[in-house]
């Protein structure tokens, strides 16, 4: 369980992180937080020839307000996320997700960026930003790329990140008239999901949903986006009734994870049942704004 | 692959190490300095044998390499124990039967020697959320936490 050996690379800056990846192109492998490429190190199912160490690069991290949005730095630790009043107050399905993600010590080490890159199919962090429609500011060699989340993830541990390009922010609107809900089911605390959901609502005064979102995590190797879902709710008053009508439609031939421990059957009886609970909890909320 | 030397405080005093860039740091503080006191249990972040607190946070460290450590301020069990006889949490655990094999005991005290220093009078679910990233095949957890809870509740007492 020892890491193959690597060069190492501690750079302080942004500029000089790129041109180290130009400099050693494939052989270089970018580090966060190391909660996910630490481990493939130690089991050896990742063995970079170099690796650049962004936990230097202090511009990287922090969480900004920025007119109608919140940018927050690639290397933004977890724990300092879940614990900014800018997350509480202005992202709460992000708060909601990151409870869920891994336990206080990997969260004080694992970043939000580093999440986001690795593109784990049960991670929370990044089917919150396909839920919020959340744009990726990519940094290479020839300037910068805004990437939206739903061009972002590829696939399993697969993004559009090109090589000797940096996750360098996520830019996130804010919508302060809205709900969100966020349930995940895990054998234990901090286990990846089996099956994850999260959702957001607006209501109209006379509490008519006028917008609705709802991703469905853990059951293909990118989160499903439910428009269906979300269509059926839109100018209808979200009922638990409603809402149960409208989770028929989340479309289960597009789950494709099927495990001894976890069957696909199992994944398509539980992901309805956490898409109503995010759902009525995205409309409780939504409801409570309008009080 | 060329070494890095490490300078880095370790329970209070500093401390230099020369390691390879995959080194982690709880292998180098085992064998560079000789504190086996974290324990390396699954080597890749899921057992918690070797949390360690690192500039104020307890992390794992095994997931941590030890060349990232510069200048970092490192406590590990031996920093949270007295020189002599037990501290407050380990009393405590061999009180109430918290251990049985000892192997996850080092990370399970770094944890809670943390939480109490935060709050010294945690809830239940602030104790279990605390050691949610700590594995024992023991005691089936019962036994710490009940040690926790009665650290609590003296400290509630004594209004610590």
């Amino acid at each position: 369980m020892k890491p193959a050996p690597f060069d190492y690379f501690a750079p302080t800056t942004l500029e000089e992180a790129l041109g180290l990846l130009k400099q050693y192109g494939s052989d270089a492998r970018v580090i966060a937080g190391g909660q996910s490429l630490v481990p493939m190190l130690a089991l050896r199912l990742a063995r970079p020839e170099v690796i650049v160490d962004l936990n230097r690069v202090a511009a990287l991290a922090g969480i900004a307000e920025d007119g109608e949005s919140l940018r927050i730095g690639a290397m933004t630790r977890q724990a300092r996320a879940l614990a900014s009043p800018l997350v509480h107050e202005k992202l709460p399905l992000l708060r909601h997700g990151l409870e869920n993600v891994g336990h206080p010590p990997t969260r004080a080490r694992g970043t939000l960026g580093g999440s986001i890159a690795h593109a784990d199919p049960a991670a929370e962090t990044p089917m919150v930003m396909l839920a919020y429609r959340a744009t990726m500011v990519l940094a290479g060699g020839a300037g910068e790329r805004a990437v939206p989340a739903d061009e972002f993830t590829l696939g399993t541990f697969d993004t559009c990140i090109a090589e000797g390009e940096i996750l360098k922010e996520i830019v996130v609107e804010v919508r302060p008239d809205e709900g969100t809900g966020f349930f995940e089911l895990s054998r234990r605390r901090g286990d990846f999901a089996m099956a994850s959901a999260a959702a957001r609502m607006r209501l109209d005064a006379a509490g008519t949903c006028i917008e609705a979102h709802l991703m469905i995590g853990a059951v293909a190797p990118v989160p499903l986006r439910c428009d269906a879902v979300a269509e059926a709710l839109v100018g209808a008053i979200p009922t638990e009734v409603r809402i149960r009508e409208a989770v028929r439609l989340i479309d289960l031939d597009a789950f494709e994870f099927d495990n001894p421990e976890i069957s696909l059957a199992y994944r398509r009886h539980i992901a309805p049942v956490l898409a109503r609970r995010a759902l009525m909890q995205a409309a409780s909320r939504a409801g409570d704004l309008r009080q | 692959m060329k070494k890095h030397s490490v300078d880095l405080t370790v329970n209070g005093r500093e401390a230099s190490l020369l390691v390879e860039p995959r080194q982690s740091l709880a292998d180098a503080l085992r064998g560079e300095l000789g504190l086996t006191g974290s324990h390396l249990g699954c080597e890749h972040g899921v057992c918690g044998a070797c949390t360690i607190i690192v500039d104020g946070d307890p992390v794992r460290g095994c997931l941590m390499l030890a060349v990232q450590a510069q200048g970092a301020d490192v406590v590990t069990v031996e920093g949270v124990s007295p020189k002599v006889g037990l501290s407050e949490i380990q009393a405590a655990l061999r009180e109430f039967h918290g251990l049985q094999c000892g192997f996850c005991t080092p990370g399970m005290v770094v944890v809670l020697h943390h939480l109490f220093s935060e709050n010294p009078r945690p809830s239940e679910a602030e104790i279990r959320e605390a050691i949610s990233g700590q594995l024992c095949r023991c005691t089936g957890y019962q036994g710490i936490m009940n040690a926790a809870k009665a650290v609590a509740a003296r400290h509630q007492s004594k209004n610590v």
